[in-house]
């Protein structure tokens, strides 16, 4: 059953094909999408008619590639802008929370870790469309009573932002509050008790034994913003981001440059992923 | 004495982001969506109290039927990702080497980095009409015409499954990982079964992670929407399709507040049964 118990041959043979199919269904798509984003024809679907690189340069009337696309260049950018607010944030405030929670003894402190927890069981759609409503009347009640037009309470990018935050600072909270678990609670007694103000011990002692923890986090928070479409499809402006534009894509007018983007996202994910498993396997 | 005013300085430092973030943006947009699903605007510019949206609801029948539809395929989903996906959490963490685990782990991340989006995509193209599986099969001759595969419950639940079981091994590996083989060996040598093993101590001991996954995967599941709306076809009944159409489509709010509300509460509640039944608290399922 495990690696110290004998198991039968068939038993072995039986459970490592099933491993196998696993493996084939988890890569498959992504696999597919790899491929035929060299594949030298106008449709996204097979036969393989050679290889290509026009959907990542070409600029012809019959083909955009990817890099000739404005906009989706453009979305991509915005996803990256979006995804890289929304981490900061949540980083600063997740860790926040983290310190709140782990170190600190207050009035109704179980009602608010409750309360951030809760984007874990509220489903994105939910948030999105409470989030829209909620900055719908607030910024056309400041409109009435004074006058103000407060642009960020509208769909736009700003909104999107919140709305992201909203739910990517429970993960920081998360991450960076299972690292707070393993700190020596001592090292900061020792630090105030030589003279060291409780916000001093937190940035020379504290934050210093988190920043692994915090890194991480923030890249965490970076690739849920950059990949999600549920919250953000409420909250949208006039600038899509990448998920929103390759769901109308995807819906309406699929080319292989859609591969080609996805390829784009498998091979950085990958390397990201690479460079994140070598550096745990060095510490 | 500095000492205790830098504690209660670093106090609000901390509090005050933590409670803007979940006042504004939890707390209060909850408390709107819940008035606005019982507001409709009267002739006159003004807001009036109506039990009209929830009233839509209930007397039709397609709306309720969605939700009911939903709701069995988010359990059916959650049920099924716990199956396919037991066997591989228990294989990296108790049955192949460590050497090859670490490696094989991170393959399972990618697709969940990678997004839901790209990998629908990628299921698109398989099994499509000229899609891989498709056009093998005619390859080889088996069939002669494609088999409809897109656009059905079939892709959609290949679909769901997909983006979602992730989220159930994840949790399953990291309560495995610190199960003490020497349990199992001790049940082996005192000569208990494998079926005996697996229902008396490796599912007991991984009840946490099961529920932390199972809660994760059905929430996902309840409340998607691209792979209902891409892989399932016009036909699929799904219950964010209907928000979706309430807000972006028929711009009527207040009815797709209630839908919204009511989404909320049932899933709460189910969630709610499945921690009782399992003995869970939900503070443990973010750890």
């Amino acid at each position: 059953m495990i690696r110290s118990l004998p198991n039968s041959p068939l038993y072995k043979y039986t459970y490592r094909f099933y491993i196998v199919c696993f493996f084939i269904f988890l890569i498959i798509p992504l696999v597919t999408i790899s491929v035929l984003a060299f594949n030298n024809s106008d449709f996204i679907a097979l036969p393989w008619k050679g290889f290509t690189l026009d959907w990542f340069f070409a600029n012809t009337d019959q083909r955009t590639g990817l890099f000739a696309d404005e906009d989706l260049i453009q979305s991509i950018v915005t996803s990256i802008k979006t995804a890289f607010y929304v981490a900061t944030i949540s980083t600063i405030v997740g860790t926040a929370a983290a310190l709140l929670f782990e170190e600190e003894q207050f009035r109704f402190k179980s009602l608010l870790y409750f309360l951030a927890l809760s984007p874990l069981v509220i489903p994105g759609v939910i948030l999105g469309i409470s989030i829209l409503i909620s900055s719908t009347l607030l910024g056309s009640y400041l409109e009435e009573k004074f006058g103000w037009s407060v642009e960020f309470l509208s769909p736009s990018f700003w909104l999107v932002v919140l709305g992201q935050f909203s739910f990517c600072a429970t993960y920081v909270m998360l991450l960076v509050g299972a690292r707070l678990k393993k700190f020596d609670r001592s090292l900061e007694e020792a630090a105030l008790s030589l003279k060291a103000t409780r916000l001093e011990s937190i940035w020379y002692i504290t934050i210093p034994f988190l920043r692994p923890a915090i890194i991480g986090a923030f890249v965490v928070a970076f690739l849920i913003s950059f990949s999600n479409f549920n919250t953000t499809i409420f909250l949208i402006g006039s600038d899509p981001t990448l998920p929103v534009d390759l769901f109308s894509r995807i819906k309406y007018s699929s080319t292989p440059v859609l591969n080609a983007v996805s390829f784009l996202i498998v091979v950085v994910i990958t390397v990201v992923a690479l460079i994140n498993l070598f550096i745990s396997r060095k510490n | 004495m500095k000492n205790t005013e830098g504690f209660n300085f670093t106090f609000y430092l901390l509090i005050v982001p933590v409670l803007l973030w979940l006042i504004l943006l939890i707390v209060l947009p909850h408390i709107d969506l819940f008035i606005s699903s019982f507001q409709v605007d009267s002739d006159t510019g003004g807001k009036i109290f109506t039990f009209e949206h929830y009233a839509t609801f209930f007397k039709n029948k397609i709306y309720w039927l969605t939700f009911v539809n939903t709701a069995a395929y988010a359990i059916g989903i959650t049920v099924l990702s716990f199956i396919v996906t037991f066997p591989v959490a228990f294989y990296l963490t108790k049955v192949i080497s460590k050497k090859y685990s670490g490696f094989l782990t991170l393959l399972l991340l990618i697709p969940i980095w990678v997004g839901e989006l790209v990998t629908v995509y990628g299921w698109m193209i398989i099994l499509g009409d000229h899609g891989i599986i498709n056009e093998f099969l005619m390859y080889t001759g088996l069939i002669d015409k494609p088999i409809k595969m897109l656009y059905s419950n079939f892709s959609m639940v290949v679909g769901l499954l997909y983006f979602s079981m992730l989220f159930m091994i994840v949790p399953v590996m990291s309560t495995l990982e610190s199960l003490d083989d020497s349990l199992i060996e001790a049940a082996s040598d005192l000569g208990a079964s494998k079926w005996t093993i697996f229902t008396k101590i490796i599912i007991p001991y991984s009840m946490p992670g099961i529920t932390s996954g199972g809660i994760i995967v059905f929430m996902l599941v309840i409340g998607d929407f691209v792979v209902p709306d891409i892989l399932g076809g016009k036909s699929s009944l799904w219950f964010t399709e209907q928000i979706y159409n309430e807000f972006l489509s028929t711009f009527n709010w207040g009815e797709g507040a209630a839908f919204g509300f009511l989404l909320l509460v049932i899933s709460s509640f189910i969630i709610w049964i499945a921690l009782k039944l399992t003995g869970q608290k939900l503070e443990r399922v973010g750890s």
